[in-house]
């Protein structure tokens, strides 16, 4: 059976991870290959690498670390930020990235996700949404979430998912870096909505909001950055929780040994 | 030891040369006969569509090459699909060396997702009580990465099998001929393994 995945999100600025409370504040944690690798030793299903890096330098030096994660890692990731054109895709696969991920260029120019879907196919394909709910309901946001757009999250997400999206990473504004939990209400819904996986970012604090993920959003993957990042959450303990909580998850070796001696 | 690694046309061939060089080999990257004739591994990989990549196969009588190799080559993926009879991607006739068709994955409920991409379980075949050379050392229930949308199903030649809409080949094994439909390339630690024991045939 497919499993669900579980995937540690780290933002890189100028070759360092940082990661930012309500997207602002932001805070360091390490080198971004080594805390990859370790990811991966401890059971992360697949990586997510965001450049945030906005000079040129800094773009060179995220290239530079794609191809490293490349070179030293061996489970798929995904590399965002900064890509906007077929060319960016290109130059990202040809690094070593399993997939990219988009975001505010798909919202100002949807082709994008028709031509990296022709060019490369689907599965290379992930569309990030970053949405902010209020009285009138889920409205998408450009730039790391600093302008409204006209876009609701979910016409919006179908309409990613028709053009040749693989993959949909929704980041709830309204729960990121509060911890309190995932959006399950509008993950249920676009699960139900999509024909293609939906992953959950945004709110994880506790290995219950993963559960909660899974079960009541029915989201595919569940990503998050902070409660990886400062250990308070470890993915071998998620992993064997998520398992006795009876959902699918990829086990490690020591840990099906586990399992197979109870 | 000579490893070569199949040139052609289609996608993500690197990751498999990256998986290769963690373990101390360095490959040659070559769609020259010779090369690939000589070498004592060949690596069959990639990502792309069927049709496409055997016309670029004929095209430089790579077909006839692989076809007659008789040290051990391995298939990833396309390159598993490739070394079937025919596929339905591009409705293609193939290398032929497994004589099956290669299929298009028809979702049947709505959590059927088309490519089936993703860690999914592997059942390891044990005829005469003992897993293929490819799975020595694998232990029951691990899980390898897969991103496809075709699939090969079961047949004489399956040593080990996966269930995604239906169960199907996860991996092949005829004579020389090995060939599995995941990526063991980024399949973490178990998938290196299955590498390590293809190296070691």
């Amino acid at each position: 059976m497919l499993a669900k995945r579980i995937i540690p999100c780290l933002d890189v600025k100028n070759g360092q991870t940082v990661k930012g409370t309500n997207f602002l504040n932001l805070r360091h944690a390490g080198d971004p290959v080594e805390l990859g690798r370790t990811y991966s030793e401890q059971g992360a299903d697949e990586l997510v690498f965001l450049d945030i890096t906005a000079s040129h330098e800094g773009r060179k030096t995220f290239a530079d670390m794609v191809e490293r994660v490349a070179a030293e890692i061996s489970i798929p990731f995904t590399v965002g930020g900064g890509i906007s054109e077929l060319r960016d895709v290109e130059a990202m696969l040809n690094a070593g990235a399993d997939k990219v991920s988009i975001n505010s260029a798909a919202l100002r120019r949807p082709e994008l996700i028709d031509e990296i879907a022709h060019h490369f196919g689907s599965q290379v394909c992930v569309v990030a949404i970053d949405a902010k709910q209020d009285e009138q309901g889920w409205t998408c946001y450009l730039n790391g979430g600093r302008i409204p757009t006209q876009r609701g999250l979910f016409e919006w997400a179908y309409e990613a998912n028709q053009r040749g999206a693989g993959e949909i990473l929704f980041t709830s504004m309204n729960h990121d870096g509060v911890k309190t939990g995932f959006a399950n209400e509008a993950l249920n819904r676009l699960s139900q909505e999509l024909t293609i996986p939906v992953i959950a970012s945004g709110g994880a604090g506790s290995m219950e909001h993963f559960r909660d993920a899974f079960i009541l959003g029915q989201a595919d993957a569940a990503l998050a950055a902070s409660v990886f990042h400062f250990a308070e959450i470890s993915i071998p303990d998620l992993k064997r929780y998520l398992s006795q909580q009876g959902i699918n998850v990829r086990m490690q070796e020591t840990l099906l040994k586990e399992r197979e001696s109870h | 030891m000579n490893v070569a690694v199949v040139k052609y046309n289609a996608g993500n061939i690197y990751s498999v040369i990256h998986a290769l060089q963690r373990m101390g080999v360095k490959p040659v990257l070559t769609d020259d006969p010779e090369d690939l004739q000589k070498a004592d591994k060949v690596l069959f990989p990639g990502q792309g569509e069927a049709s496409h990549a055997m016309r670029y196969l004929r095209e430089h009588r790579l077909d006839e090459v692989i076809c007659n190799l008789k040290q051990p080559i391995l298939g990833i993926c396309i390159g598993q699909q490739l070394m079937c009879r025919h596929s339905e991607e591009g409705d293609v006739d193939c290398l032929g060396i497994f004589e099956t068709d290669v299929l298009r994955f028809q979702p049947q409920r709505h959590e059927d997702k088309v490519p089936h991409m993703g860690w999914n379980d592997l059942k390891v075949h044990t005829p005469k009580s003992s897993p293929d050379e490819l799975f020595q050392g694998f232990h029951n229930g691990e899980f390898v990465y897969f991103v496809h949308s075709f699939y090969v199903p079961l047949c004489p030649w399956t040593i080990a099998e996966t269930e995604y809409i239906l169960p199907f080949s996860a991996a092949l094994h005829r004579d020389n001929f090995y060939a599995t439909q995941f990526h063991p390339e980024k399949s973490g630690s178990v998938g290196e393994r299955i590498l390590k024991n293809f190296l070691a045939l």
